[in-house]
Order: C-alpha cells, then structure tokens, then sequence
C-alpha cells in the first residue's frame, strides 16, 4: 500500500468499489452537510467531497471533507487549481493530511465564468497534471515543487479525473496515459451516459496497458426529470447526454420521470461492470444523495466490503 | 501590437468634464491598427465630445492632436508646445502610452479615453485576437505555435480539459479551444509526439507576477 488509504485497499484488494460525491453547503450549514453524509455512511467506500463545483463559493473542501470524516466516512479531497496558487495547494495538502484526509482528486476546475464570482481571477498556477506530479512528488520523494524537503511528508492516494466525451477524441486515452505517468492511481470519470463511447474509451485504455495501472472509476449521476437531462446537455462542459436517453425520460409521466432516471443509472452501473478495466462506480447524485443506497441496492452494490 | 477599444463617451466625460481645457492627444501606431485610437478615431472622438458637450450647454476649449507614437520619448515631445495651454491630456493610446505623457508632462493630469485589451493581431478587417500574454519565456516552439498560456482559457500546459467540445472553448462557443488547434497543428506538422512529455509547472517569475518588468539593455543606451 502507498498510504492509509481506505479507498486504495479495496481497490487493491479487487472489490469493486463505490465512491458518491457530496457537494459541501452554501454557506457554513454543518447539519445539512451532516444530513446529506448520513445518507451515504457505511453505503459507499469513500465520499469525493467538491472543491467549490461549478465555481460556486461554498464551504471548502478541507473543512467539509473533516466533518465528514468525523462522521466515520472516507473523504476524497477534490482539489482544482482555479482558486489557489502552488503556495496555497500545497499548503492545503499538508493541513489536509493533518487532518488524516488520504485521498485527493486533482483538477483544473470548471471555468469561473459558471459561477457566481464571474469577475474573479482564474488562477490556474498549476494544471491538473502538474497537480498530480506536485502530489506524487510529496508522497513518494518527500519534496515540495522545487525539492525542498518536507518534514512528514502527506501521503495522498491520488485521484484524477478523465472525460471520454470531450473532445478531441483521439486524444482523450493520450491525456488519461499522461496523468497515470504523473502520478494518478485512480481516474473517476465523467457521468457515463454514451455508452458507445465510454466503452471505445476503455478498449482503447485496455489496449494502451492503462487499466493494469490505475483504477477506473466510471462517473454514474442519476437524472431527475427531462429538464435536468436537456440541461446537462445541453449547458454543462464536458456532458455527453445523448437524445435517446433524453427522449426515454420525456416520454414518461412527469411524477414516473425521476424512477425513470434511477432505473437508467442502474442499468448503466450493471453495464459498465461488464466493461474490463472498471475498477468501481463514483456516483454523481447532485443534491439528490438520499438517493444513492436506493440505486446501489437495485444495483446490487447495497454491501461494502469489510477492509 | 496592442489592441484597445475606445470608452464610452459618458465614462470619459466623467473623468474629464471638471476641466476647461482638453488636449486630445491620439497615438497612430497600435491603436491605430485596431481602429481605437489612431488619427481618425481623434477626429471622431474630438467631434463626438463636441456634440455631447454642446447638448449639456457646455463649451470646454478641445484641441485636436496626434503622435506618431506615445509611447517612446522622442514622439511624445511633439505636442510640448500645445499641452501648457490645456488643463487635461485625453489620451487615446494604450497604457503604456497614458503613462508615458504622465511621465513626461508631469504637472498635467492624463486620462485615459480607451480601454487597453491585450496583445495580438488583426485576422481580418474587424476582427482582433489575442494571442500572447507576455509570460517572458516563450514556448511557442513546443506548442505549434499555439501559445497554451494565451489561447487555453485555464493556461492548460500539459492538454485540453474536459470541457473542450466540437474545438470550443467551454467558456463561450465563440471561443475556439486552444488545445484543440494546438493538436490539429502539431498533428499537420507531424509533431505530435511534443505533446507526450510532462510540461512542469511554469515559472511565472517572469511574467507580470514577478513584479513590473524592465528590460536594460547597456548597448543600446546612448
């Protein structure tokens, strides 16, 4: 084992894995917080808790990930480069560590222009590659970006994200190579909802030899109405939604169309499963997390492994 | 060159209406090129201030001026003579030439009468693109001549992010991705393999975040 991860065992260990993310309040609400990991205590193995998602200001992800963890869960720090320089990331790295957080998720961060700080600065010091060198580079030598030593090192089971539906196409698996090289020892995945695609992705990272070095993750966010599926098709970066999908949930009643949508997400999970080189699922349930034991029990993942 | 646009009227008469007098002083390098502040655009903005004044009622002394260049020394000393009968300069050069009349005439108050955007170049009539933020280390070279620190909305150096689509930019679909012409090209060039390798974090030391930058060259000094 690289760390004390408790994400890295039962990936090690062969089980299929199930993390969910938990979007931290707008504002400093720790009872909404608490209510939303109640939900998901004992029903995933790690909580992704996000880094001011869609570049809206919420509670930060260091504070949100220990409130969790207090509460007996497993956070994965999401980390995006947008709001913080390499002084202040690696700063956070180390006080989250501290704070006995053991995995980490590396990003750039959606644009601020999606947010409700339009006019902010978008840092971007670092990429979400460099991100990920800056956290091997911690763990596995003990130095900062530069090479000076630390004095205990944090030891971060390191996560990165890929999107097989951004384009260019062909470039895609090439990226996904570059970050394992960086350092990456599992991938969480954009919300899969082309199959076609996701499955050329994987073949084309069986083929390259990626599965056998990092643990594919695939992204699973249930839909809750057509609206929400014509909006992350049409106005969210990076989605992939195609019309079929839209259409089969339009085309129910509107008080059947969220039953709709977690039938699909659980045909989706059994789908992937069958796909070699998926390591586990990363449920994306946006403010909708009461209903991930739901979609896991349905999916036949309502058990987690004893690590 | 450096590209900028001209204010509106109302922004900039509210930082010049307390003065009698006005210089109107254009620039006919770069703001000329992009049609914001060269001789033509003077003469616009002189009769424009004009016509806006005489509405109010009021009747402000405006003169008309134009240097070849405002931002270097030998140039600016060409409106010497007019700018002692006026109480304000109303510049309509880039930053760069705001601050050099300031730093020349530095008894009179210069105002700005143009946002300054950015550097870059004409791609059509009409139309401007930036495509160089100054870093101070250019690596072009590595990039197919895309510039990633410029062209990538997130200075990506190591690939496009997640939220590239059809070669748009996820910020605005007008916005073409950076990523995505950088790796058309180096593809067209037979280069591809420049993109494989790990592109450590960049020194920005250089770049406006080291501080204002000066370059001192000994042998071009007189």
């Amino acid at each position: 084992m690289k760390t004390e991860s408790r994400l890295e065992k039962v990936l090690k260990a062969g089980h299929f894995a199930v993390t969910a993310e938990c979007g931290p309040s707008k504002g400093s609400d720790v009872e909404a917080l608490q209510t939303k990991g109640k939900y998901l205590l004992g029903k995933v193995d790690a909580v992704n808790v996000t880094d001011n998602q869609t570049a809206i200001v919420r509670m930060s992800s260091v504070a949100a990930c220990t409130i969790l963890k207090n509460m007996g869960h497993e956070p994965v720090l999401q980390m995006v480069t947008r709001d913080r320089n390499r002084i202040a990331l690696q700063s956070d790295l180390f006080g989250a560590y501290a704070l006995g957080i053991h995995n980490v998720l590396c990003l750039s961060g959606d644009h601020q222009c999606f947010g409700n700080q339009k006019e902010a600065v978008g840092v971007f010091d670092l990429d979400s590659m460099q991100l990920i060198r800056t956290v091997r580079d911690m763990r596995d030598e003990g130095k900062i970006i530069g090479g000076e030593d630390i004095q205990v090192a944090p030891k971060m089971f390191i996560g990165a994200a890929a999107n097989p539906f951004a384009d260019p196409v062909g470039w895609r698996v090439v990226r996904l190579a570059k970050k394992i090289d960086a350092g990456a020892d599992f991938i969480q995945t954009q919300c899969v909802f082309n199959l076609d695609r996701f499955t050329k992705f994987m073949k084309q990272a069986n083929d390259m030899g990626l599965t056998e070095k990092v643990h594919i993750l695939a992204g699973i966010t249930p839909i809750k109405n057509a609206g929400m599926a014509r909006y992350m098709a049409t106005k969210v970066a990076g989605m992939d939604v195609p019309q079929n999908l839209i259409d089969r949930v339009s085309g129910v009643p509107k008080d059947k169309q969220a039953d709709e949508g977690i039938k699909i997400a659980v045909e989706t999970i059994q789908q992937v499963r069958e796909i070699k080189g998926v390591a586990g699922i990363h449920l994306m349930a946006i403010e909708w997390e009461q209903k991930v034991p739901e979609i896991l029990e349905a999916a036949g993942l309502g058990n987690r492994p004893q690590v | 060159m450096i590209v900028a646009e001209l204010k509106e009227i109302l922004e900039i008469r509210k930082m010049i209406d307390r003065y009698g007098s006005i210089l109107v002083v254009g620039c006919d390098s770069c703001v000329a090129e992009c049609a914001a502040g060269g001789r033509r655009e003077t003469a616009l903005l002189v009769a424009a201030l004009r016509l806006s004044y005489s509405k109010d009622g009021m009747n402000p002394i405006i003169t008309e001026a134009c240097l070849d260049r405002q931002c270097v020394d030998d140039f600016v000393e060409g409106v010497a003579a007019q700018v002692p009968e006026h109480e304000v300069i109303l510049s309509l050069g880039c930053g760069a030439g705001v601050q050099a009349l300031a730093r020349v005439y530095t008894d009179k108050p210069i105002i700005p009468a143009l946002d300054t955007l950015f550097i870059g170049e004409t791609q059509m009539r009409g139309i401007w693109q930036e495509n160089c933020l100054g870093c101070g280390q250019c690596k072009l070279g590595y990039f197919g001549a895309v510039c990633p620190v410029t062209r990538c909305s997130k200075k990506l150096m190591n690939g496009p992010c997640g939220g590239s689509k059809d070669g748009r930019c996820e910020v605005h679909p007008d916005i073409p991705c950076g990523w995505d012409m950088i790796l058309k090209r180096l593809e067209a060039l037979g280069e591809i393999d420049r993109l494989k390798e790990y592109v450590p974090p960049v020194d920005w030391s250089t770049s406006h975040s080291g501080g204002p930058r000066r370059v001192v060259r000994e042998d071009q000094k007189p």
